[in-house]
């Protein structure tokens, strides 16, 4: 299964994000990766949707403080670092979103005792800064070769905020299902594109 | 087209499964499910036309497969779990089942596997035991005594610091790994302490592996241009001496470029270099 059943859509209400208003169903905007781009990392990769752009590098599995080691699985840890300023709430919270994902795809059972890193660093923000984040991590964690049992990726959806829709829950709830429906007509182009991506890395050998 | 076709498909279907098959030398992605080829029993010695009559009628059998790296099982099917080509290997001995299945993958990060040689560097000396950085999530553990002519007076000269290149008997998930410098015969067979001098670099794991293969060009050619000493550890480090440091640091950047060089590129290395 290539979609990660608890994690195909990542659904904030966003009004305003400040990126530009599309119908359901529409195109992404226009995204690229580039992958191994770091030397010292066991994997790297740097995921561009639009202007938002996300350098992500994973280490692991690696030497685990014995305070921090698990005795059956791996110890997975996400540090995400803004593009400006010292990590505030705003980023341990979506770290604790990043690593939930990471967990239910990583299969830290193959490798106990020890500690799977990955590093986010925020290079540009135009919106849907997550699924960018998201779409950076798994990335990078494919690139160093450490096992997963599916992929995952991030889309973000808004809400428009009409005043009269937002007073009515089931209307709400439909604009939801919507939103869902449309979140994960688009992660299939998202799927493809990794796909597309690792085959240009392993045709040249 | 019809690539982008079945890709479609597969997703809108909910991941349907592919044949194994059908898919070598492929790349494939972590989440894919691999249907294995299945056989029927082989015919029974009555005659064409003529098959023994099975209890289970419903179930056929399945010949027993090789789950190699980057697969595993997953009810009656293999779960791809690392990115890579899909390889495939006919059993040697005619009638051993269904082979062996495994994805090439490139890595970094070195993973200890019983059996494998590599190159350690020695970090600690604690009592009896040698600790040896081998690049793992672990230090592996090495005895004094696992030295050819190792005797309890007679103590081998491992200092902190030394390059040892021996194999693993010991590596699993669960246990610290353990490696030796000796053969099951008793015999060194080319382990124990890196000599003096060289150079000892790093590698992905992949280009070691295309090194070690049977009939690898590139150490054919490496070997014409200078004389030299090369040990190669399935741990991503291999450790190169020259006569000269000049040629040992060419020797070394060469190794380090092949990967991401075809071989008409290398070739043209090769002759101007020969040249000069």
């Amino acid at each position: 299964m290539e979609e990660e059943r608890h994690a195909d859509a990542k659904i904030r209400a966003e009004t305003g994000t400040g990126s530009s208003p599309r119908g359901p169903g529409c195109s992404l905007r226009h995204f690229a990766c580039e992958q191994n781009l770091l030397s010292r990392p066991d994997g790297s990769a740097s995921f561009l949707q639009g202007d938002t752009s996300v350098l992500a590098g994973v280490y692991g599995p690696a030497e685990v403080k014995v305070s921090k080691e698990i005795f059956n699985k791996a110890t997975l840890e996400v540090i995400l670092r803004p593009k400006i300023g010292l990590p505030g709430v705003a980023e341990k919270s979506r770290e604790r979103l990043i690593r939930n994902t990471c967990e239910a795809a990583v299969l830290g059972t193959l490798h106990p005792r020890t500690s799977i890193t990955v590093v986010l660093q925020v290079v540009s923000d135009a919106g849907s800064l997550l699924a960018c984040c998201l779409n950076a991590a798994c990335i990078a964690l494919v690139d160093a070769g450490v096992p997963m049992r599916a992929l995952f990726c991030g889309v973000t959806c808004a809400l428009d905020s009409d005043g009269s829709l937002v007073l009515d829950p089931t209307s709400k709830q439909e604009k939801l299902q919507q939103c869902l429906a449309a979140a994960q007509a688009a992660s299939q182009h998202i799927f493809r594109f990794y796909r597309e991506s690792l085959q240009r890395r392993y045709s040249k050998s | 087209m019809a690539e982008a076709v079945s890709v479609a498909a597969e997703s809108f279907a909910g991941g349907r499964a592919r044949g194994a098959r059908s898919v070598l030398g492929q790349v494939v992605l972590p989440g894919e499910e691999l249907l294995l080829p299945e056989q029927e029993d082989a015919e029974g010695p009555g005659g064409a036309g003529e098959r023994p009559l099975s209890l289970n009628a419903g179930a056929r059998s399945r010949v027993r497969v090789i789950c190699g790296p980057g697969l595993r099982r997953c009810g009656d099917r293999l779960l791809v779990t690392k990115c890579g080509r899909l390889r495939h290997k006919e059993p040697g001995g005619g009638g051993g089942g269904g082979g062996v299945y495994w994805v090439d993958s490139q890595q970094k990060r070195y993973v200890p596997v019983k059996g494998d040689h590599v190159i350690g560097i020695v970090t600690a000396k604690s009592g009896d035991i040698f600790k040896v950085d081998v690049g793992g999530s672990e230090p592996a553990s090495l005895s004094y005594l696992s030295f050819e002519g190792a005797t309890k007076r007679n103590r081998p000269n491992v200092q902190v610091g030394d390059l040892i290149y021996g194999q693993f008997v010991v590596a699993n998930k669960d246990m610290e790994p353990e490696m030796v410098c000796i053969d099951s015969c008793g015999r060194a067979n080319g382990m124990g302490v890196i000599g003096q001098d060289g150079l000892l670099f790093k590698v992905t794991l992949g280009l070691i592996r295309k090194l070690l293969a049977p009939d690898c060009e590139i150490i054919q050619e490496v070997g014409k241009l200078y004389p030299l000493e090369i040990v190669f550890g399935m741990n991503g480090r291999i450790w190169v001496k020259a006569k000269t440091i000049q040629q040992t640091l060419i020797l070394a950047n060469i190794l380090e470029a092949c990967e991401h060089m075809t071989s008409d590129q290398r070739k043209q290395i090769f002759s101007r270099l020969a040249e000069s």
